[in-house]
């Protein structure tokens, strides 16, 4: 066979482990614009027959250059940037911004401010879980889930646009605190919704978890063993699926979360199906980490005394927080002026992405939306 | 950081604590080196961040930033390298699989070129771009003007 074949170079393809192409190989181009790429996202495939033998990604399509913007705003003006990057989790975008600058300027925020911005950023992983969930069912084929999903989600952006008028890009947290009082009924609303969700997650898993053709699209495909997961610097759900059981909000706790219980989901083989588990777990335990924190918000102020000219140090932090998609980092110089010297934003999307071409080599060219879709991408972040 | 020197003496140019975090500077050649041995000896086993920060006004001019993480001690420590405009700095790619796009986009952003990286080309912006973006010298407003005429058929991106 090997003597038979002929080879040829293909341009643009140095990547792809090789130039050379064997007589069975292809290239399929897969994107920018694809309904399954969540955004702008291109894949290079080079396939044998059905199977991956090879990718590369593409990406770069979304970049605004937030880093560089950094630059040029004062501490303050950055903040609501922040919350574009992974826009279906801009409350978590912010909470991680708000805690690095507070860091640089060595103040915390208050007690009730720090409840408050657990409980929000507990709703926005549900959020961000949810529509990951709608999503990646929709791509594999499960028509269903995606409604029940997004009437949950918005009952979460409807406390958030009650809360600060915004339902995506919220710009919740101020750095020092929260400029908003929790409005009357917050509590209600949340533990209204976190006692309605319980049965709710249950819902969607009758729809999946047994479902025969979900767990064939799911089981086995795009798996990733701890060891690779570890040396690929993938964080959060796809790390706890490969049986890491490492999350930042227990391992370097920050806001509230080291006075509340919950667990830290996780499963072994590290397949499509038990990313789908893990994340549907740690929907329950966010809801448990929201219940707790409602039943006793301390009162007190909810901003900290920093004044409105900020001038933090000269020197450099770095800080990160479990957002829902895995570690986000903030590592911000400061050279004692009002705007920051750098600002480097650790995307977990960007990062997590890496391991895409390991999952996906050997697998079968249908399962390539499974692996885009369980990575839990978003462009917005890739790209920044 | 004790051991780090006790074990590299001179190529630790510097270790000191900011806001409780470790900093440790080192000399640029002995990056690789030491990145073997943070991982292997001191278990620094993921490599969390590697980004750089320019400071044009220094004879060299960029920081080459690592953010390492230890599964086992709960622990992070941050590696520093001073590296100049023209003389490459060594890719650790080989030591942490995830150095691989980390370095691609500093490579874009400020123009390190990182010896011994498999791939090393731009990542977020077009290939064909000229500059990197993120140099203090680049100005917020300035843009490959040929690039985006040529490319996107407008006169600016602005």
């Amino acid at each position: 066979m090997s003597d038979e074949r002929i080879t040829k170079t293909i341009s643009g393809m140095d990547s792809v482990n090789s130039t050379v192409l064997g007589a069975d190989e292809i290239i399929l181009n897969m994107g920018p614009q694809h309904p399954s790429t969540h955004g702008v996202l291109r894949v290079k495939l080079k396939l044998d027959g059905e199977r991956v033998a090879g990718s590369e990604c593409i990406i770069g399509y979304l970049h605004r250059g937030v880093e560089k913007i950094a630059e040029h705003r004062s501490y303050q003006q950055f903040a609501p940037y922040v919350d574009r990057m992974d826009y279906v989790a801009a409350v978590s975008n912010g909470l991680g911004y708000c805690e690095a600058v507070e860091k640089l300027l060595g103040t915390e925020a208050p007690p009730r401010a720090r409840v408050v911005r657990t409980i929000l950023t507990e709703l926005q992983r549900i959020a961000s879980h949810l529509l990951w969930l709608g999503t990646h069912a929709l791509d594999i084929g499960a028509l269903t889930p995606v409604f029940y999903c997004f009437r949950e989600r918005e009952e979460i952006l409807k406390i958030f646009e009650k809360y600060c008028g915004a339902r995506l890009t919220t710009h919740a947290f101020r750095i020092g605190g929260l400029q908003y009082e929790t409005y009357d009924g917050f509590e209600e609303d949340t533990k209204r919704f976190c006692n309605d969700f319980a049965h709710k997650i249950d819902e969607y898993e009758t729809l999946l978890t047994e479902n025969r053709i979900w767990v064939g699209r799911t089981k086995g495909v795009g798996i990733l063993n701890a060891a690779d997961a570890i040396a690929l610097g993938v964080t959060g759900p796809v790390l706890r699926a490969s049986g890491v059981k490492w999350d930042l909000r227990k391992a370097q706790p920050y806001a509230a979360y080291d006075q509340y219980e919950f667990d830290i989901p996780t499963r072994e083989t590290g397949d499509t199906y038990d990313r789908y588990v893990v994340r549907m777990e740690e929907m329950r335990q966010s809801r448990r980490i929201c219940l707790q924190a409602v039943e006793n918000i301390p009162t007190g102020p909810i901003m900290a005394r920093i004044g409105k000219v900020l001038k933090p140090p000269p020197g450099e932090v770095y800080h990160s927080i479990e957002a829902p998609k895995g570690e986000l980092g903030y590592y911000i110089v400061s050279d004692g002026t009002t705007q920051p010297y750098r600002v480097r934003v650790r995307p977990p999307s960007f990062i997590n992405l890496q391991a895409f071409d390991k999952m996906a080599k050997g697998s079968l060219i249908a399962d390539v939306v499974a692996i885009i879709g369980t990575i839990d991408i978003v462009l917005g972040e890739v790209d920044r | 950081m004790q051991r780090l020197k006790a074990r590299f003496g001179a190529a630790i140019r510097e270790a000191s604590l900011d806001r409780k975090q470790a900093i440790v500077l080192i000399a640029v050649e002995k990056l690789r080196e030491i990145s073997h041995y943070c991982r292997d000896e001191e278990k620094f086993d993921m490599l969390t961040d590697l980004t750089a920060v320019d400071w044009p006004k220094r004879e060299k001019r960029f920081d080459v930033v690592l953010n390492l993480y230890s599964f086992a001690k709960n622990e992070r420590l941050r590696l520093k390298a001073h590296a100049g405009e023209t003389e490459p700095a060594p890719s650790v790619c080989e030591i942490w699989a995830s150095a691989n796009w980390m370095e691609r986009e500093c490579y874009d952003m400020f123009g390190i070129v990182f010896d011994g990286h498999p791939d090393l080309k731009r990542i977020l912006l077009p290939d064909e771009w000229q500059g990197h973006p993120l140099r203090k010298d680049y100005d917020i407003l300035k843009q490959d003007t040929d690039w985006v005429r040529e490319n996107l058929g407008i006169e600016s991106g602005q």
